[in-house]
């Protein structure tokens, strides 16, 4: 198999990392998207799952919305974003699926979280005269963190991934340069590509899982 | 009703009447190859997935790296799968197939493997003073017991193959995703959103058809609760995936 030193070759050449289609610029729009997306579903979707769980309303919604988000194909939601009107201003579809696909596994984790806070817990704060808002803050976020950074962890993920397909409909990141090697139908650079997303992929993975284990004794799983 | 120069195809709408009886053929062709390709992929992966919950079940220590190599394996996004399977299987059907094994298989084995171990051990106890041998003990008593865990990642695994599919049209094999890719070159609305639709048709009634084998399969689990109109097991259903949304993505 002669790809694997091709791709080596693709990869220790420099001109490939420099420039605007070079593997630094589209590593850099790639982590930023990530965390501009990971930051603005984490503002929309973590209100609303603390207040639903707190008040332990909306319990379908929350748990349904991430079976739906799964049989939504990504791609497709890219696509129709594009022809849209959305379309139109830059990376503008690409922002709003990467938020439209991070918001429900964070939604659901934060909702099952406040939800699996030992009931006796929560009514021995009431019994201590703490109000709603004490509660919602003292006992049950910090009892539910776990589920939460959870939810965070596999809203990263799956931000990485679907930042990755946008490049299919046009949008910047990583994966842009894995549809510019099935272009040339350079499969080095296809390969190559591909091994750049998914160390990305994995080091975000990672840095989650070294952050879980730095983490405080009290905020880790019972895992 | 194909009206000549005006009408909804040469306005590019996105809803279109026309659309769906002049490529009904397009359509159909894409349909087969997208359940072709999902059913070929879960049914391998449930083939590859169940000796491997097996072992890591009788085997503890093989559990750790069996849902470590999965995981790695999930956490890679799609297309650069499909893309590191290029040198291996070329712009090919089976490439497709390939890398959605590799995806059904974290969902397969880790409810598996939690379905296995949620057997009590009073029941194990049981079938052995009643004289079962280990292989009659997991074929008569542990997988049929592991059934309603299972059944869920195979739903799980059965949705996501359908969503994934499309990404397969990067190598031309991507079933409703071709009309999607081919639809986005041309912007042509109604097959972009016609293709999206029946994508996610597909992934509700492969679902629901999961969920009625299961309900078929699995007598059991019925018997003590009040009778429940049958196809919709929404309790048993929710329940399930709440193992799947804490258990995604980590160990």
């Amino acid at each position: 198999m002669s790809t694997l030193p091709a791709t080596w070759h693709w990869l220790a050449d420099p001109a490939h990392w420099s420039g605007d289609d070079g593997v630094w610029h589209r590593l850099l729009q790639h982590l930023v998207l990530t965390v501009v997306c990971l930051f603005l579903s984490c503002l929309i979707a973590l209100p609303v799952a603390l207040v639903l769980g707190h008040l332990g309303k909306g319990g379908a919604l929350a748990v349904n919305i991430s079976n739906v988000g799964r049989a939504v194909p990504t791609f497709a939601v890219l696509v129709l974003l594009l022809l849209t009107p959305v379309g139109r201003w830059g990376e503008g579809p690409t922002v709003v699926a990467l938020v439209l696909f991070a918001v429900p596994p964070l939604l659901t984790n934060a909702y099952v979280g406040m939800r699996e806070v030992d009931r006796g817990v929560v009514r021995a704060a009431r019994g201590m005269g703490m109000t709603g808002r004490q509660m919602l803050l003292r006992v049950e976020l910090p009892l539910a963190l776990p589920m939460v950074l959870n939810g965070v962890r596999i809203a990263a993920v799956q931000l990485v991934a679907t930042a990755t397909i946008a490049a299919l409909a046009g949008g910047g990141g990583l994966g842009r340069i894995i549809t510019a090697g099935f272009n040339l139908a350079s499969t080095p650079q296809v390969v190559a590509g591909a091994l750049l997303v998914a160390v990305f992929a994995l080091v975000v993975e990672g840095a989650f899982e070294i952050a879980e284990r730095l983490a405080p004794g009290w905020s880790r799983g019972g895992r | 009703m194909t009206a000549p120069p005006d009408d909804c195809l040469a306005r590019n709408e996105w809803i279109c009447g026309a659309y769906l009886s002049t490529r009904r053929r397009i359509l159909l062709d894409a349909v087969v190859q997208h359940l072709q390709l999902t059913v070929l992929s879960v049914l391998i992966g449930l083939a590859v997935a169940l000796p491997l919950a097996v072992l890591a079940r009788r085997w503890g220590w093989t559990a750790g790296p069996v849902l470590a190599v999965t995981t790695v394996l999930y956490t890679i996004p799609s297309l650069a799968m499909f893309s590191l399977l290029l040198p291996l299987y070329g712009l090919s059907a089976t490439l497709v197939v390939a890398g959605l094994v590799l995806y059904s298989l974290t969902l397969l084995v880790r409810n598996i493997l939690a379905g296995l171990r949620a057997v009590p051990e009073d029941t194990r106890q049981a079938a052995r003073g009643l004289g079962y041998g280990p292989v009659r003990l997991l074929l008569t008593v542990e997988l049929p017991l592991a059934l309603p865990a299972a059944m869920a990642g195979l739903r799980i695994a059965t949705v996501s193959a359908v969503s994934l599919v499309t990404v397969g049209a990067i190598v031309g094999f991507g079933g409703l995703g071709n009309l999607i890719y081919a639809g986005m070159n041309t912007y042509f609305k109604a097959q972009v959103l016609t293709a999206s639709v029946l994508c996610v048709l597909i992934a509700v009634a492969a679902d629901l058809l999961l969920l009625g084998v299961q309900w078929l399969i699995t007598p059991w689990t019925r018997a003590g609760r009040t009778r429940m109109p049958s196809g919709r097991g929404r309790p048993r259903g929710s329940r399930a995936r709440d193992v799947s949304t804490t258990e995604a993505g980590g160990a």
